[in-house]
């Protein structure tokens, strides 16, 4: 590519701030939750549509009156969504918000200077 | 009372009252920023409200519930998947997008690769995707007006479509962000109440139980048991098997690729704002896809199934307004027509939400991105022009979606969104996550991604059975189907990310790995994002 469009080269304060140990930490924080949970919500409900295709018999199995295994593991699913998204939300208020607060802090008083 | 002459006084109301609050938000948008993202002054808790009644479309109310009411419990993938899609939005995209972007989705791609080739790719991925869900909002009008009408006639159906086409263009160029928002948060509002009515008017008839509501459902729908388990749509063969995969794949990962969904996260004022709206909409939303089920097996068990199975000649997109209507005592009945004026005019809501996020999104994206970002990029664009071109195009958008919809008024509406999410997967949420968390990804990377999903999946949607080969095709008497699968997902989201792998292996793109620095830092701790507007 000979024409370089992208915008100018950025603020140097971008380049101390990402090589804080606190940046590091910040995003060690948010990758250590994220990807794991992105994985684990992925297999879950992919289980849950590979059963539904090709574990028939076991989905149709009653618990209690016209109550199966399939309905019961749909709404699971439901129940599973509603978890992550209050552990995530826990979470990032806890140990990342904190920390980005600080980074914007430190952004801002560089941008003043 | 008669039913026509209700239902016309409540469809007038719901359309005085948005008009009204859209004049009013046009008085309070003045700059580019109001016009494109309501001045990001929404609190966490409206902005979830609006991303409730943003997402939850036609499909959702009029579509799920139609397919749980013929196919039983295959129909519930859409709900589960609908719903599930939301953790991707809420861990990997939504915070980020909104400090690393503007006004559009393709901002924060821009951000760092070269801006003409980008801004392209992602405003035509914008309007593709829009239109096609445009497509199944506006149908879905059409068969609900003339039902309401009591007459099958094409034409009412067609000035439907134009009626609800002028509206939306309406509240895009009067209202902009604002106004869009503040419609739909009152049609969030009126739909949760709206089907939380209904709800408890199916489980009263069945004593609050809902196994009896199921054994009902099974015994009126002539499968039996089977009614209630999966396979009853996708199980058949194993080529319907993998297309119940491909659907739950596009379902699942398209929702954080809808550019009107995208754009909602840039309305707050922090990234901080952007995830409680996410978790109020996973709330709503939630709750309102347990109500499906109910709604879906309810008109299963007390409609009868020549109403709304299409292979008895029933139009399964009305299950949930004839549910009202039998649940409020029966066609001929005054509770059975107020209901069902009541639970129309919640539709029309739901539908003039929707169709008004998306018409602003793909105006937004022409505006901001292919006539500032590529067309004069070279030149100063004053806000007052941009925000003109905006207009124009939402005009021009919304004459396209007329035209389209009326040939398209054949296809199921929750199957046409499901197509939507899979070209939303395939060509938008590729490039959105390398962005964010790979500093190799480049402007090649970048553009294959988007191109060959978009191609892939639009593609495969031509050479499908929804197009031709089958009764239920669009034309029905050609057969030029070589792609068995109706929807492409399984094969175009792969396409979609090797592309973008490839791509960006294949090329190097030093300014755009050196901003990634800034990218980073900048998304996961909104210093030097864009701030809301004072007013």
């Amino acid at each position: 590519m000979t024409e370089q469009e992208q915008a100018e080269r950025h603020d140097p304060i971008y380049d101390r701030l990402h090589a804080s140990p606190e940046f590091t930490e910040l995003r060690r924080r948010y990758r250590g939750f994220v990807f794991p949970a992105t994985a684990a919500f992925l297999v879950w409900y992919l289980l849950y549509v590979i059963l539904s295709n090709w574990a028939g018999g076991f989905m149709s199995t009653r618990i209690v009156g016209h109550i199966n295994v399939a309905l019961v593991f749909g709404l699971l699913q439901f129940v599973t969504t509603f978890g992550l998204a209050w552990m995530y939300a826990r979470f990032s208020a806890q140990k990342l918000d904190p920390l980005a607060r600080q980074l914007d802090a430190e952004y801002r008083a560089g941008g003043d200077a | 009372m008669d039913t026509q002459v209700l239902t016309t006084f409540l469809f007038l109301t719901v359309v005085a009252a948005t008009v009204g609050i859209t004049f009013w938000a046009s008085r309070q948008t003045k700059t580019a920023a109001d016009f494109y993202s309501g001045g990001r002054s929404f609190s966490g808790f409206q902005n979830g409200l609006a991303i409730g009644g943003d997402y939850m479309s036609a499909a959702s109310f009029l579509g799920i519930s139609g397919a749980i009411a013929v196919y039983g419990y295959d129909g519930f993938l859409y709900s589960i998947g609908f719903l599930v899609a939301w953790l991707v939005a809420l861990l990997l995209v939504a915070e980020m997008l909104r400090n690393a972007g503007r006004y559009t989705m393709a901002d924060q791609l821009a951000f760092r690769m070269s801006q003409r080739p980008v801004r392209t790719a992602a405003s035509i991925s914008t309007v593709v995707v829009s239109i096609f869900y445009l497509l199944a909002q506006m149908v879905g009008a059409g068969s609900l007006v003339a039902l309401l009408l009591g007459v099958d006639s094409q034409a009412i159906k067609n000035i439907t479509i134009i009626g609800v086409g002028a509206l939306m263009i309406f509240y895009v160029v009067v209202g902009g962000m604002k106004g869009t928002t503040y419609v739909q948060i009152v049609k969030a509002v009126l739909l949760m109440i709206g089907s939380a009515l209904i709800v408890v008017l199916v489980l009263a008839k069945f004593n609050f139980n809902l196994s009896e509501l199921l054994g009902t459902a099974a015994d009126n729908s002539g499968k039996g048991e089977a009614f209630l388990q999966p396979g009853l749509q996708y199980g058949a063969t194993l080529t319907s098997q993998i297309d119940f995969l491909s659907l739950g794949l596009a379902l699942v990962l398209g929702t954080a690729g809808l550019p009107h969904i995208l754009i909602r996260f840039y309305t707050v004022p922090t990234a901080q704002d952007a995830r409680k709206s996410v978790l109020w909409a996973i709330g709503l939303i939630g709750a309102f896809y347990l109500m499906t089920l109910v709604l879906g097996f309810g008109a299963a068990a007390l409609l009868d199934r020549s109403a709304v199975d299409p292979l008895e000649g029933g139009n399964q997109n009305l299950a949930s307004p004839l549910l009202a209507e039998a649940v409020g005592g029966g066609d001929g009945s005054t509770g059975g027509a107020i209901l069902l004026a009541l639970i129309a005019a919640v539709a029309f809501a739901t539908i003039l939400a929707v169709v008004a996020g998306l018409t602003l999104a793909s105006s937004s994206s022409v505006a901001h991105d292919l006539y500032k970002g590529v067309i004069k990029k070279d030149q100063a664009v004053s806000e007052k022009d941009e925000v003109k071109v905006a207009r124009i195009a939402a005009f021009v958008i919304g004459a396209v979606a007329i035209a389209l919809s009326i040939p398209a008024q054949r296809l199921n509406i929750a199957f046409l969104v499901a197509l939507a999410f899979a070209v939303a997967a395939s060509a938008n949420l590729p490039s959105i996550i390398y962005n964010m968390f790979w500093r190799r990804f480049n402007t090649r990377g970048a553009t294959w991604s988007i191109y060959g999903g978009l191609v892939a999946a639009v593609g495969l949607v031509l050479l499908s059975p929804v197009m031709s080969g089958l009764p239920t095709s669009l034309f029905p008497d050609s057969d030029w189907a070589i792609f068995p699968l109706n929807n492409p997902g399984i094969i175009s989201i792969p396409i979609g990310f090797l592309l973008g792998y490839i791509g960006t292996v294949t090329s190097r793109d030093p300014a755009a790995e050196d901003r990634f620095t800034e990218l980073e830092v900048r998304a996961l701790t909104g210093a030097g994002a864009e701030q809301a507007a004072q007013h």
